[in-house]
């Protein structure tokens, strides 16, 4: 008998059904990976085994937990069995702690619930996990609410109360898809050390295949609510034999054919004409929070004496972790916000000083691709109102006409119908909602466009299509890029140089290459050395195959 | 914390300043000269101007502000000419009705809505959510006095066990007098728990969505002890919004409802003022209830801090 059996799982709202009959076996101690694109069903599972779906799904099929069938149990049952033998981490650690409530009650809170325990013990056994989870007494007390700590200590408080009570089996839905890598690395350690050290089972669910290939012992593959492959990981993503197993480990792995672009970038012949955009001494502050009335207060240099240049038709890459002042960098590139001291030319322009008036040619040079493409568009205009939005850029407004024409040439460029320009934005799927604020950002045939983590809430085969709609666009537009990202395979996969950011500073700076191949600072080879790889996660299982 | 508190105090301070400006410009252009009142038609303009000079009305009006304003910071908040008693003495007469009508029916109105809302959204769907929140709807749409005459009609006319208006003053006792305020605060308090109550009820849906939610659930807690440990807490933070804004509203209310029930409070004794010139009065009473919503405002923001640790300045 495993710890967890899963057969012929099958949910439905109504008649639409969500799983399609899911088979999963876990043991105790091992770590199984459940790997599939959004919509696949994979944190619906996680639910089901939880007990917690929504009051409208239908749940039939068998869960069986330790020989106790989990489906149709009574809510009593599920209550002692939740956070004591079975423990939960949620993806986004942002919003999943009570804002109002110490971290101190929210971890002692489960312990005393389950085990009777007296206030003092209770406090005194979350103490001791919190320590365990890295979050020492002396800079993190009980007393400590989840406003007054980062993503990544939230995610360790998290994680802290999913394994106050050491549970036989814990389930992770995404749990580092919102941290940067070396958060990421830092809490997949974490939870791996926890699984080893109380001989949990775990459940880890991802959309990354390599975090699983690193993590799990056996993955399942699902897609639109159906099992597509289960096996032994390093057999299952290293042989590949379902097509559908193959195209994931493909798209996550793209790298656009950027032709000999790349590398002509390089030679002599760019440092002849003038730079695109020229970033002389930037710096920016911001003040502290004041702490008396009168009291001056302090400042936080969010960014620290930056400079750069970037040519026409280049396209360079700003990474760094998260908190380390790329996005307030690439604002005032924008001109969305003023330099304390330093300048910022764009095409002759200096966006860091002119008024906002005389700003609109520099504007209609550079514009912007959101990270987020679900909440970067109002959902009650057309796609032609919110593609056509940066036109009031132009000197000459366009009449309606030359307006639609102009819409139906830009999405024609990002590989979408002209008709499409009619539809409202809901009526689209993630990856072409991306395609529509490309399309947004190309339209008044900007030099620049300055794009912020553009791929990285989209699945991998989505994301494969838009990082070659991206190299495309820089080789039949000559548009310059500024990637701001913390994944390192997206830099690899589309940019010439790649500038290293921390703490405000732009610590390294070079060839793509030559950066990720040999990182000097110490910023860059922790960046490195976290960011998750498909084909070394996968040799290195299999050496160990090997070695047993 | 102080600082937050010293900002609040401040921005109190400036809305009382604006608030009497306001309160001496307005009554200023109000047509209508108080001494021709006062006299009558037939009096003579010499009496008239008699009259004036007595009253201060002669002077200029920043002579007249600044006296006005002065008098009030030592306690002296000018004399009725209707009642040629000093105002403060009005106002406090009159206050010791008003303001128990208020507390209670702002004590009703959360007691009453509160649990409500709470139970409504508990059961979210359900045929108790549906027949809770359309008897708030008829109870927002019900005005005020005709509520307070049905219940002069049921308790007084029909089962006989409160007084049908009037009061009889504390100096009766304190059950005689808390009787003649049951009804009038009832009246009062019900279009407020109506609105408090819908208020409550969709705070507490959109907080039992959050992820904290779920995560409370993970730990194995029943859903009932998630709803009041975890949930609660955070639906009173809209719920303290809208408490707030309501006590103007109270405080605007009172004037009918006194007027019905024929309670002889702060209400009735502006309605009167008005109807009769009395300016002074008015000025008097409208500064005492600007006054008391800017406390009322002060301490809801007091309790956001207490509520939403977010609030809260690290000193």
């Amino acid at each position: 008998m495993s710890l967890l059996e899963i057969e012929d799982l099958r949910l439905h709202i109504g008649n639409l059904p969500i799983l399609k009959g899911i088979n999963l076996t876990l043991g105790q101690g091992k770590v199984m990976g459940l790997v599939g694109e959004s919509g696949s069903g994979k944190s619906m599972t996680a639910l089901a085994v939880m007990q917690l779906l929504p009051a409208a799904i239908q749940a039939s099929g068998r869960i069986s937990f330790n020989g106790i069938s989990l489906l149709g149990a009574p809510e009593a049952a599920m209550n002692r069995l939740r956070g004591n033998d079975i423990g939960m981490v949620f993806q986004e650690p942002m919003t999943a702690l009570n804002p109002v409530k110490t971290i101190g009650e929210q971890v002692s809170e489960g312990i005393r619930w389950h085990t009777r325990a007296s206030r003092a013990e209770a406090e005194e056994r979350a103490r001791r996990m919190l320590d365990r989870v890295g979050l020492p007494e002396a800079k993190f007390p009980l007393s400590r609410y989840p406003h007054e700590l980062s993503g990544g200590q939230r995610q360790r408080v998290v994680i802290a109360i999913a394994c106050a009570l050491a549970p036989k089996l814990l389930i992770a839905d995404e749990p580092t898809t919102a941290l940067d890598v070396v958060l990421q690395k830092q809490i997949l350690e974490l939870l791996r050390d926890l699984v080893d050290e109380h001989k949990m089972g775990l459940l880890l669910i991802s959309h990354d295949l390599a975090v699983v290939a690193d993590m799990s012992d056996r993955v399942t593959i699902m897609r639109n609510g159906e099992v597509m492959e289960a096996g032994e990981t390093a057999h299952t993503l290293s042989q590949q034999r379902h097509p559908y197993t193959r195209q994931l480990a493909l798209a996550s792995m793209h790298v656009p054919d950027r032709g000999e672009k790349a590398a002509d970038r390089q030679g002599p012949e760019e440092a002849r004409s003038a730079p695109l955009l020229s970033v002389n001494n930037v710096t920016r502050d911001y003040p502290h929070r004041r702490t008396s009335l009168f009291g001056k207060p302090g400042v936080f240099r969010a960014v620290d004496s930056v400079s750069f240049t970037l040519d026409e038709g280049q396209s360079v890459a700003l990474v760094g972790r998260s908190g380390c002042g790329k996005s307030t960098l690439a604002r005032m590139i924008l001109a969305l916000d003023r330099p304390t001291s330093g300048t910022i030319n764009l095409s002759g322009y200096d966006v860091s000083a002119l008024p906002e008036a005389k700003l609109k040619p520099a504007r209609r040079n550079m514009q912007i691709v959101f990270q987020d493409p679900y909440g970067s568009f109002d959902p009650r205009h057309k796609v032609e109102r919110l593609v056509a939005e940066p036109l009031h850029l132009l000197e000459i407004a366009p009449s309606i006409s030359e307006r639609r024409d102009m819409v139906a040439d830009a999405l024609d460029k990002v590989g979408l119908a002209p008709a499409d320009m009619d539809k409202y934005p809901h009526e689209f799927s993630g990856g072409q909602r991306q395609r529509i604020s490309i399309a947004r950002a190309i339209i008044t045939r900007p030099k620049l466009i300055v794009a912020d983590e553009p791929v990285s809430a989209l699945d991998v085969s989505i994301r494969a299509q838009a990082l070659d709609l991206f190299a495309d666009l820089n080789a039949r537009l000559g548009v310059a890029y500024l990637f701001i990202t913390h994944d390192l395979t997206v830099a690899r996969a589309i940019t010439d140089r790649v500038m290293v950011m921390h703490e405000g500073k732009i610590v390294e700076s070079g060839r793509t290459d030559d950066i990720l191949d040999r990182p000097q600072s110490d910023a860059a080879k922790a960046l490195v050395a976290a960011a998750p790889d498909l084909q070394r996660a996968l040799e290195r299982r299999l050496a160990r195959i090997g070695r047993i | 914390m102080s600082a937050f508190l010293a900002k609040r105090l401040l921005i109190g301070l400036v809305t009382l300043i604006v608030a009497s400006i306001v309160v001496f410009a307005v009554l200023e252009i109000v047509p209508g000269d108080p001494a021709l009142l006062m006299l009558g038609m037939n009096a003579t303009p010499e009496a008239l101007e008699a009259l004036r000079s007595q009253m201060g009305l002669d002077q200029s009006i920043p002579v007249r502000y600044f006296n006005w304003i002065g008098g009030m910071l030592m306690g002296d908040f000018g004399r009725s000419w209707t009642y040629s008693s000093p105002v403060l003495d009005l106002i406090i007469e009159r206050g010791i009705v008003s303001l128990p009508l208020a507390i209670l029916s702002l004590f009703l109105s959360t007691a009453i809505a509160i649990p409500v809302g709470i139970f409504a959204a508990s059961r979210r769907g359900t045929i108790a959510d549906s027949a809770s929140m359309g008897a708030a709807q008829i109870g927002v749409a019900i005005p005020n006095f005709w509520f307070a005459l049905l219940l002069v009609y049921l308790f007084a006319v029909w089962l006989r066990v409160l007084p049908a208006g009037g009061f009889p003053g504390w100096g009766a006792g304190i059950w005689p007098a808390l009787k003649a305020l049951i009804m009038p605060s009832l009246a009062l308090a019900l279009p407020q728990a109506a609105i408090l109550a819908r208020v409550t009820r969709s705070a507490m849906l959109e907080v039992l969505g959050e992820d904290y939610i779920r995560t409370a659930r993970a730990k194995g807690m029943s859903r009932r002890t998630v709803l009041w440990r975890h949930a609660l807490r955070n639906a009173m933070i809209p719920v303290l919004t809208i408490l707030g804004l309501q006590f103007a509203f109270l405080l605007a209310g009172t004037i009918i409802i006194e007027n019905v029930f024929y309670l002889p409070g702060l209400g009735r004794l502006v309605f009167q003022a008005i109807t009769q010139r009395d300016l002074i009065v008015v000025e008097g009473v409208v500064m005492l209830l600007v006054a008391s919503v800017v406390v009322v405002n002060l301490v809801v923001d007091i309790l956001y801090a207490a509520v939403d640790p977010r609030l809260r300045v690290k000193a």
